[in-house]
């Protein structure tokens, strides 16, 4: 019988070709990764277990979150951290100054690539899927384990397969669109526990930024793992980062727990209303909902092309007078490339704040807390109650181009109503 | 944590409690797990840590402990002194880290049957719930997990690998 991608990449990690849905397998795993808020606990359990770490080239450890240090617990945080990596000589500990949101830099540095076994103690883990990797959220004590053993424990999860036809999409519809549709359409749990596949021809078009994007967010369907194929696009994105990389496919008489076949051409920029992601809906929908701040960035929308499509909107207008605009590009090769392309020059004028990359607003760290009752339009990926600041505050998810329009408009708005 | 039959008293919750309500990120500045459990639940119910008493336990819906990989969260509900999470069924990864972590977890389907207050008995190597003289039937863990369940969470687990690995070698 054919294999899913899930599949065949777990049968190749745990030696074991005759693997099926179900299993349980001991795998060997090609990246560990860990961030300021997780790496902590799990640097406490590494020490109570072991003295050495199975491979210190394997190890990444991200500041992102809370950094550049919001507080003094944060920054004691960070500094136990730097402790452990400089202790173990981690090549790959990323510190502010190169420092950038992990799952924006881990493609980008080329750490992740198509075949690889990879769990990270960060839920959105799942974006290197994009990649063609079999990429997994956990917590730190599995963290804490693989980090000494260079091996985790998996279920080998059913996999759901989404197909997208069509031949094109309508204008302003991104990668983003196309996971909150589905998410619309799945619910929260609807794929928990499975692996998600995306195919069909509308995503052989699509961009790795938006294949990034929609795999970040499979975890929001509650997902396993989000997965597409690894394709000459794939290869070709990899080699700007310095790799060397195979396409890998899944077999054509694969065998799926379910699947969809969506129509890609007749789906609209979506909105998520709060307080959950699956409440996605067309953006007439949401039209002439008042906002108090917009935020362009995180590990789902913080890409080069997001802030492109963004600069797109916003060029010579400006953001709404009651309107907080806060754009975080992902990495600070991004940042850099912005500059370049003249991208900031545009933010700014238009009357945005620009940040250093960091987390900070998406899970209501820093940066940009909302008061009560406030509302933001967010292209990041969790609207859950109180995610970016106070209970009573509420957050709508959306893409870019919907961000940017409504951001100029001081309430939600289709792109096409600003150009 | 397995063989124990222990009885306490229910906190209910919806489906889809997520794990900014169960420990939200403003307090992840630390892993201490003396200042997680003052903020237990709390963007779920306020009060929740000042209510919650050692052996209580938690009911809930679908999806419980969606969102985040933080291991906090199922580490502040096991600070705030909670023996057991019922739920109809729970997000992979709270799933996971409650394993590894040696929180009780049981999968059943209870919400809709108990209040706050309610007395439940539970038999954790039975997976049996009791209520009012009614039984139910939690979901059976497959051997594999419970292998890391007996040892007492993930790290024993691993650590006792390791040492029959020495053995061997
Ligand atoms: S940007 Fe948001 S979702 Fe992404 S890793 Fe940071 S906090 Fe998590």
């Amino acid at each position: 019988m054919g294999k899913t991608l899930a599949e065949k990449i777990l049968a190749i990690k745990s030696k074991r070709s005759d693997i099926k849905a179900d299993d349980f397998v001991m795998a060997e795993v090609d990246l560990v990764l860990g961030n300021d808020i997780t790496a902590p606990v799990a640097i406490k359990e590494f020490r109570r277990l072991a003295k050495n770490v199975f491979d210190k080239d394997k190890i990444v450890l991200v500041c992102d979150h809370f950094t550049p240090n919001k507080d003094i617990q944060a920054a004691e945080q960070v500094k136990f951290i730097r402790e452990f990596a400089r202790e173990y000589n981690l090549t790959h500990f990323y510190d502010v100054g190169d420092m950038g949101i992990e799952h924006c830099l881990i493609p980008e540095k080329g750490l992740a690539l198509p075949g690889d076994l990879i769990i990270g103690a960060d839920s959105h883990t799942c974006t290197y899927g994009a990649l063609g990797a079999f990429s997994t959220g956990v917590g730190s004590t599995d963290m804490a384990a693989a980090m000494a053993l260079g091996k985790a424990w998996f279920r080998v999860p059913h996999t759901i397969r989404f197909n997208f036809s069509g031949d094109s999409l309508k204008p302003f519809v991104t990668g983003k669109d196309l996971i909150l549709y589905t998410i619309g359409q799945i619910g929260v749990d609807g794929a928990r526990y499975k692996a998600m596949e995306f195919g069909g021809a509308i995503i052989d078009n699509l961009s790795i930024e938006s294949r990034l994007t929609m795999a970040n967010m499979a975890i929001e369907a509650g997902a396993k793992a989000g997965l597409f194929a690894a394709d000459k696009k794939t290869v070709a994105y990899l080699q700007r980062a310095g790799k060397s990389a195979e396409e890998i496919y899944p077999d054509k008489n694969a065998s799926y727990y379910k699947v969809y076949d969506f129509d890609a051409s007749s789906i609209e920029p979506q909105v998520a209303f709060p307080h959950l992601p699956e409440n996605a809906r067309s953006v007439s929908e949401a039209k002439g909902i008042k906002i108090d701040q917009v935020v362009l960035g995180s590990c789902t929308n913080g890409r080069i092309e997001d802030l492109r499509q963004a600069a797109e909107i916003l060029k010579g207008k400006k953001v709404h007078q009651d309107v907080r605009m806060i754009v975080i590009p992902g990495t600070q090769r991004i940042y850099l490339q912005a500059i370049e392309e003249g991208l900031m020059q545009v933010f700014i004028e238009a009357g945005a704040a620009v940040s250093t990359p960091t987390c900070g607003p998406c899970l209501g760290g820093h940066m940009g807390i909302l008061a009560s009752h406030e509302v933001a339009l967010s292209t990041t990926n969790r609207n859950f109650v109180g995610r970016m600041g106070h209970p009573q505050s509420a957050v709508y998810l959306t893409g870019p181009y919907v961000a940017a329009a409504s951001a100029i408009k001081g309430e939600i708005t289709h792109p096409k109503e600003v150009l | 944590m397995r063989g124990k039959s222990f009885t306490g008293r229910v906190f209910v919750f919806g489906d889809d409690i997520d794990t900014d309500a169960i420990i939200p990120a403003r307090y992840l500045n630390s892993s201490d797990l003396d200042y997680l459990k003052l903020h237990c639940m709390e963007d779920a119910d306020s009060e929740f840590s000042s209510k919650v008493r050692p052996g209580d336990i938690i009911v809930a819906g679908k999806n419980f402990g969606c969102g985040s990989s933080r291991e906090h969260a199922p580490l502040a509900i096991k600070a705030a002194g909670v023996s057991c999470v019922i739920a109809e069924s729970f997000a992979r990864i709270f799933y996971r880290n409650a394993i590894n972590i040696g929180l009780p977890i049981l999968e059943v389907s209870l919400k809709d049957q108990v209040k706050d207050g309610d007395l439940l008995s539970v038999d954790l190597q039975k997976g049996l719930v009791s209520f009012n003289d009614r039984e139910f039937q939690a979901q059976a863990f497959p051997k594999e997990l419970m292998d890391i369940i007996e040892a007492g969470g993930l790290i024993a687990f691993v650590k006792k690998q390791m040492e029959a690995g020495e053995q061997d070698a």
